[in-house]
């Protein structure tokens, strides 16, 4: 082993994993609300608690990672407390983590009779609640919703509506900031709100 | 268990994770209480913060017959583990600290932190000579004159067949 951590994972890993997953499959269930994860976390830059509670929930040593360059920092830590293994290319991922938006149809989208293999896209993003509003129609909304989205790159709903496009393959997104989350399932449609 | 218990206490081998792996197995086999009592009377235990753990889970532990047939499943085995990172000390101690690993047969999770914090202490070159004679001499001797009683018991039941060889 070479990674040499500097920062602890969860306090109490069976409790905390069981909230933070019960918190990522809400989100899911329904796109566009906030959740609270990963209070407490003291992870180490440039990940935030609550990206990282969702990583600590979510990954672990059969589902490879593919990380942002940008996230390299975070690696030691990751390979420590998840077992993570490390995808090469986004190609090759189960689970993606990015600090700015990457090219989604670079992700593994599944195939129609096993769209269960795309990948998961963990994206941290600067704020939710706060900043450019998206609305939100699909599955899961009776009205369509509104989730404001501080530090997303403009392109994103066209790159969104490819992705969308593509149902019932596609790639789910999950967005962390600070100590909240919100997730877009593959079948949710976003817009600009306004 | 593969490895033979080490029986040397010297530091002779300057190969520094040979070194690390001999103490880290001495530790880990060490008793709990002897430890923890050494490592009391060492001196005042250091500020250290718990990465991981003390957590129990199984592994598998496997045999091959006769040291050299296929590999076979022997059977499952309860380890505890634990990793700690000392603080860096007020005294000027070098870096941020060092992460100390410790896994432990059993489910004593204390001797597993335990043994993990002495992992990380004596990465610190400024200590390791020093805890090295205050804690793991100790507890190698301790082993050694263990092992030495079982296999001297073991030996005086042992049965000459060939008495004739013997006696010639």
């Amino acid at each position: 082993m070479t990674a040499d951590p500097t920062q602890p994972g969860f306090a109490n890993p069976v409790a905390e994993s069981q909230a933070s997953f019960r918190a990522v499959m809400n989100a899911m269930a329904r796109p566009g609300r906030l959740h609270e994860v990963g209070a407490g976390l003291s992870p180490p830059a440039p990940l935030h608690p609550a990206t990282a509670a969702v990583l600590l929930t979510l990954v672990d040593g059969e589902t490879p990672l593919w990380l942002d360059p940008a996230a390299g920092p975070a690696r030691d830590w990751l390979a420590f407390h998840c077992s993570a293994t490390f995808a090469a290319t986004p190609a090759g991922c189960a689970f993606a983590l990015a600090l700015s938006l990457p090219d989604l149809a670079a992700l593994p989208a599944g195939g129609d009779e096993t769209p269960e293999t795309s990948a998961t896209l963990i994206l941290q993003v600067a704020a939710l609640g706060s900043g450019a509003p998206l609305r939100l129609t699909g599955p899961g909304l009776q009205e369509p919703a509104v989730l404001a989205v501080d530090g997303l790159d403009g392109a994103f709903v066209a790159r969104w509506a490819d992705n969308r496009a593509l149902y019932p393959r596609g790639v789910d997104l999950v967005l962390c900031a600070g100590t909240t989350l919100a997730a877009l399932p593959r079948s949710v449609t976003v817009e600009e709100a306004g | 268990m593969p490895d033979s218990l080490p029986t040397e206490n010297g530091l002779g081998n300057t190969d520094p994770p040979a070194a690390r792996r001999r103490w880290m197995a001495v530790l880990a086999r060490a008793d709990a209480g002897q430890l923890a009592g050494l490592l009391e009377a060492w001196g005042p235990a250091p500020a250290y913060r718990v990465l991981r753990g003390p957590e129990s889970g199984l592994v598998m532990v496997r045999g091959r017959a006769g040291g050299t047939g296929g590999r076979f499943n022997l059977g499952e085995m309860t380890v505890t583990r634990c990793t700690v990172r000392t603080e860096p000390s007020d005294q000027g101690q070098a870096g941020s600290g060092t992460t100390g690993h410790a896994y432990v047969a059993g489910r004593n999770g204390a001797h597993a932190e335990l043994a993990a914090l002495l992992d990380a202490l004596m990465q610190d070159p400024e200590q390791t000579a020093g805890l090295h004679a205050a804690v793991v001499a100790p507890l190698a001797a301790a082993q050694d004159a263990r092992r030495r009683a079982v296999a001297g018991k073991a030996a005086a039941t042992q049965v000459k067949f060939f008495a004739m060889q013997t006696t010639r």
